[in-house]
């Protein structure tokens, strides 16, 4: 089974900290789902703010400083049988009810 | 909270577990000297416990073997499987859980009972050698071996569906009612009222899960309510143990023995009748009774009738022939005692009270003196003592 990666962008940060634990439960549920039916592999939530090194000299700078919506939030990756499976799964994902972006790319696998 | 985090964190990490507990309540007796205690403190244990394993499971993941049927292994999941596993009802499903991986066959009833103090009820290696009459170096090599098993086994046992569960709720129910009997037929001191105390608690939520809730258990639980009622009137004030006929019945406690009643109801449904049926019904009767000599003694022989033959042994039958000496008098109750109870001194004490009845006091005072060599406490020396004392008055 091919793997594949799902990088979240967006999403509204929660307005309380009852709504942060509704959603975190949402996110919970879903790769408990994705667990039991066997696509999980692995994955993390992302903080906000972080580093970003660029260019010859290796730059350090704070950042990214992308707008909301392109903000990447975390990522997954699951197994499934083709891209369109992984575009079928990742319809579940909670993000979407907070206005983000789920992009689906699949694992290059190196032959060399 | 040690079965919860032994359900986080796997069983084979059981010795883990018990070190975040003693971690979580050294912090909290050490922030609660400087600080003023929390409102709800068992609250802040919890979340103390939890918070603790969130960041042990961060930091030993990659180590370590966790319970492998959760979701721990990455941050999306992390805190709100552990937070949904410290929530009430499933801390009490783990408490269940945990007591019947305790009663394991493949340790013997004194080992479980020193497991369930240690791990469910949370007393020190001292106090279950006080509680269970024995050496702290015996709880200690018991309780290792014990845990090693437990380990072995790697999850905690899964109490679902009556009949798989059948065999094991019997050795549960079994244990705890050799606690609550360790208990009640010890003297009166403080830990071992507790044991009662404390088997009581872990039967009644037996009677709350769905699985365990059998005739069975329930009528284990209304034995111990009517036995439990009569605990604050078995010691006089200083500590002797009183004779059923020579206790104050106003202070035996009426809810508990509402409580058996109501319970006993609830134990008669299906077609079998077993053993702790038929002694919640001899206690029942007791309790029912406004003396000792208004019990209805006659039902009383039926009950030890029927349990004599369902479960024989000779403390039973010893039973049913004090039951019978006051249905029917002295002579046939010395017929009917059993031949020998080694160890035991109450053989000894019901014989003498026979002789005394049909009045032999020398018999009756050499049988007392039998007894009191076989006292296993204070409480029992005293009360012999004074049988014999009485006995040889009026000679």
């Amino acid at each position: 089974m091919p793997n594949y990666l799902y990088v979240f962008r967006g999403g509204m940060p929660p307005a309380s900290p009852q709504q942060m634990q509704q959603q975190m439960q949402k996110w919970a549920d879903w790769i408990q789902q994705l667990t039991k039916s066997g696509n999980f592999k692995a994955g993390e939530p992302l903080e906000r703010g972080g580093k970003v090194l660029s260019g010859k000299k290796k730059l350090v700078t704070d950042g990214p400083y992308a707008e909301a919506k392109d903000l990447v939030g975390g990522y997954l990756l699951v197994g499934a049988k083709s891209i369109d499976d992984a575009v079928e799964l990742a319809r579940g994902c909670p993000v979407f009810e907070m206005d983000g972006s789920v992009e689906v790319r699949a694992i290059q696998e190196m032959s060399m | 909270m040690l079965a919860a985090l032994t359900r986080i964190l796997g069983m084979q990490n059981l010795a883990l577990a018990e070190d975040v507990v003693q971690d979580v309540l050294c912090r909290a007796l050490e922030v609660w000297k400087y600080h003023a205690p929390p409102d709800d403190p068992p609250a802040w244990l919890l979340k103390a416990a939890r918070n603790r394993a969130i960041d042990l499971i961060r930091a030993e993941r990659t180590r370590r073997q966790f319970a492998p049927d959760l979701q721990l292994g990455s941050e999306w999941t992390l805190a709100p499987t552990v937070t949904a596993l410290f929530g009430e009802s499933e801390i009490e499903d783990d408490l269940l859980r945990m007591m019947f991986s305790c009663c394991s066959p493949n340790l013997a009833p004194q080992a479980q009972m020193a497991l369930v103090l240690k791990l469910l009820c949370g007393f020190g290696t001292g106090e279950i050698a006080a509680a269970l009459l024995t050496t702290e170096a015996a709880v200690e090599k018991q309780l290792a071996r014990g845990k090693r098993a437990l380990m072995r086994a790697g999850a905690l046992y899964q109490v679902e569906g009556r009949a798989q569960i059948e065999k094991r709720l019997e050795a549960v129910q079994h244990a705890l009612y050799l606690l609550f009997s360790e208990g009640y037929h010890g003297s009166r001191e403080l830990v071992r009222a507790e044991l009662c105390v404390e088997a009581m608690r872990l039967c009644f939520l037996l009677t709350e899960h769905q699985a365990c809730k059998t005739p069975r258990t329930f009528a284990l639980a209304a034995l111990m309510c009517f036995h439990a009622s009569r605990l604050e009137g078995r010691a006089a004030g200083d500590g002797t143990l009183l004779l059923l006929g020579e206790q104050d019945r106003s202070r035996w406690d009426r809810r508990l023995i509402q409580r058996g009643f109501d319970l006993l109801d609830r134990s008669a449904e299906g077609e079998q009748i077993n053993e702790y049926h038929l002694e919640a019904g001899i206690a029942s009767e007791h309790c029912a009774a406004p003396s000792l000599r208004e019990t209805n003694w006659q039902r009383i022989v039926q009950l030890y009738d029927l349990l004599l033959a369902l479960r024989p042994s000779p403390v039973v039958a010893l039973n049913r022939a004090i039951a019978i000496g006051e249905a029917r008098g002295p002579e046939e109750a010395l017929a009917a005692l059993p031949p020998e109870l080694p160890g035991y001194p109450f053989l000894a004490a019901a014989a003498g009270r026979f002789h005394q009845l049909a009045g032999r006091q020398a018999e009756a005072a050499r049988c007392f003196t039998r007894a009191r060599a076989l006292a296993r406490n204070r409480a029992e020396e005293r009360l012999f003592d004074s049988l014999i004392h009485k006995a040889s008055e009026h000679p």
